[in-house]
């Protein structure tokens, strides 16, 4: 058995050794998610993390968008410039209108081998992951999934922190010697940047797909939109409130849901709510459910396991209601109420109802 | 028909602790469990078997004591069980982990075709979704990742129909066999075998099989020497410098009122905005 046959029992240590044909490799990339004319709104906040990475390499900033040929892909080509880009990528394709694994797992990937990026960054949404997934794959690179932090390390490798075990520990994980180094990072994770004003503009290079809906074996039959109006947006609410097991028997979660109208705010809950029932999966809070970056998150009767923790560390500002001055959530949230969730609730609906009210009135 | 589910044998993660000293995951006596996304998977695969007839594998890869997870699910009702273990796997990430699986279910292939695989959305204690992506593209198979519902198969024209969740709303997706799905969760209700599944787990042979056994014969390949990815660093997260200010108050009233103070007091802005929604009900 020669010694490349005999099992490996370490690597933390191991260095940097990047191949031959990985020395090019040059440039930070974001894909822009273009879904139905929209592109998703973590893709802004992918190239606002993408241009610190590329300012502390010294290297440029490329979106990459794939869409139908029309305005709404072009739509997406100058808001990529508005939000930081240098340069776009430009995949435009009767095939490329809506998401199916193959037509976009080409375009990416012969994008990737022939312009060569050495870091490449999707959200991890339904279609992030699903893409990602096969792209990593057939690259056979390594990719790392639903980062919370990413940086650059002094040898010029991209450091992707990831919560690991449930939430329980953070990890930093290297690609060290294969590229690009590949990442997926959850909505609201990152913060939103600025758009620029005005005239933008910036590098545009154009490549076609080479691919015919014959070679393409998925067929789209239908699309089923969901009813927005009773679908949870948590992610991108300004105020939410959420119960956890605190609150004792479901029927009280009512509390937090008269809390959340008051203030025009979207509900949630932690992980045992939805294990037991008392919710629906997508009013998970948590690095298993959704991410959140609100101006005031109100959490009522949460303890605040690390899995709860990484969900929200994003908001402004954190009240947690909790009868045990030392729960964990005491030590990232902002201010606190020590007291039974199930008085201190309705009486901050009452006062918020007055305080609001009383003054529209005033004004 | 011929299903292979794979699954994962993980620490129940709600009971993972960690030491508060070294930051180790402390894994005595924290109990294991089939990975719940895997659940839907295999319970979706036993519905179309019963469906339609022919079997369902399961697969995992791990150490010996996976072979639990195994006949739990054969205690459920798959029909065999193929485990992939062997010292060259360890410190796989899931580069390596897909192309142990996919290389199996090809072996698996030789004897047998294979005309769905099903894996879990993702896993409780890694939470990637990247092994069952992974082993479709190696495979070549059609990928249907998040799938809600399987509304049809047709299997004289090899044709599968299914709703997949997205971004906004469900697709309605028509491919061809051989594929690979992933289910959302809470699609299904896994099922309690009969006795006579118990009985026959309990006897089962379960194949197990080395690296070489699954037909690898590039060791580089596999475990950490076949992983892109190194994991250079475990911590804890930090507490922040501050804990929770608490605000002072006797009395539900009181201390709701003092905390509405505080909110707006380091968020102004937030008023005037709430303020604003609040006039236009």
């Amino acid at each position: 058995m020669s010694a490349d046959n005999k099992p490996a029992s370490s690597r933390a240590g191991m260095k940097k050794q990047l191949p031959e044909k990985f020395i090019n490799y040059k440039h930070v990339w974001v894909f822009v998610e273009l879904e139905r004319g929209e592109v998703h709104p973590v893709s802004w906040e992918l190239l606002g993390e993408g241009r610190k990475l590329a300012d502390k390499l010294g290297v440029q900033l490329a979106g990459v968008v794939m869409g139908p040929p029309a305005a709404t892909t072009r739509a997406a080509v100058e808001g990529s410039y508005r939000y930081g880009a240098d340069t776009v990528y430009l995949m435009e394709d009767p095939l490329l209108t809506d998401y199916r694994n193959e037509p976009f797992t080409k375009a990416m990937t012969d994008l990737v081998n022939t312009y060569q990026p050495e870091i490449l960054l999707l959200g991890a949404t339904t279609l992030g992951r699903d893409l990602a997934g096969s792209v990593a794959t057939t690259l056979a690179t390594g990719l790392t999934a639903d980062c919370t932090e990413l940086a650059i390390d002094d040898e010029g490798s991209l450091a992707a922190t990831r919560p690991t075990f449930g939430g329980s520990l953070l990890c930093t994980i290297h690609t060290l010697n294969f590229r690009p180094q590949m990442a997926t990072i959850r909505p609201r994770v990152m913060a939103m940047p600025e758009a620029k004003d005005g005239e933008v503009s910036g590098g545009l290079i154009e490549v076609p797909l080479n691919m015919k809906e014959d070679d393409v074996i998925t067929k789209i039959l239908d699309f089923i939109a969901d009813n927005t109006t009773n679908k949870a947006q948590l992610a991108y609410a300004d105020v939410v409130v959420a119960g956890g097991m605190g609150l004792g028997k479901p029927e009280n979660f009512k509390l937090v849901k008269d809390l959340a109208e008051v203030l025009g705010a979207e509900y949630g809950g932690s992980r045992p709510l939805v294990q037991k029932g008392w919710i629906d999966s997508d009013r998970q809070i948590g690095q298993t459910g959704k991410t959140i970056r609100p101006k005031l998150y109100i959490a009522a009767g949460i303890s605040g396991a690390i899995q709860h923790r990484v969900g929200v560390e994003g908001a402004d500002l954190i009240l947690a209601i909790n009868t045990d001055p030392n729960a964990p959530i005491m030590d990232f949230a902002h201010l606190a109420i020590i007291g039974d969730a199930m008085t201190i609730l309705p009486a901050l609906t009452e006062a918020f109802r007055k305080r609001l009210s009383v003054n529209r009135m005033a004004g | 028909m011929h299903i292979v589910v794979c699954i994962k044998q993980v620490p129940d993660s709600a009971q993972i602790r960690v030491h508060p000293v070294t930051n180790t995951i402390m894994r005595q006596g924290v109990p294991t469990i089939i990975n719940p996304y895997d659940l839907f998977s295999l319970e979706e695969a036993l519905r179309l078997r019963d469906a339609f007839g022919g079997k369902v594998t399961v697969l995992t890869m791990g150490p010996p004591m996976a072979e639990d997870s195994l006949r739990k699910a054969l205690g459920i009702g798959a029909d065999d069980a193929v485990l992939l273990t062997d010292r060259f796997f360890a410190g796989s990430d899931t580069l390596a982990t897909s192309f142990a699986l996919a290389t199996a279910i090809q072996k698996i292939m030789e004897t047998e075709p294979v005309d769905m695989v099903f894996a879990g959305k993702q896993t409780i204690d890694g939470d990637t979704a990247q092994v069952g992506p992974g082993i479709c593209c190696r495979l070549g198979m059609q990928q249907l990742t998040y799938v809600q519902k399987v509304e049809s198969v047709d299997p004289a024209k090899r044709e599968i129909v299914v709703h997949r969740r997205s971004e906004g709303g469900v697709q309605v997706l028509k491919t061809s066999l051989p594929c690979m799905i992933t289910m959302l969760e809470g699609t299904n209700q896994i099922r309690y075998g009969t006795m006579d599944d118990m009985f026959r787990a309990a006897r089962a042979d379960v194949r197990v099989w080395s690296a070489a056994a699954a037909g690898i014969e590039d060791m580089t390949r596999c475990g950490l020497r076949g992983s892109p990815t190194v994991v250079k660093k475990v911590f804890a997260p930090k507490a922040r410098a501050q804990k929770a200010r608490p605000v002072d108050g006797e009395g539900a009233e009181a201390l709701a009122a003092a905390a509405i103070e505080a909110i707006f007091a380091s968020q102004p802005k937030l008023e005037s905005d709430l303020l604003k929604q609040s006039a236009g009900y």
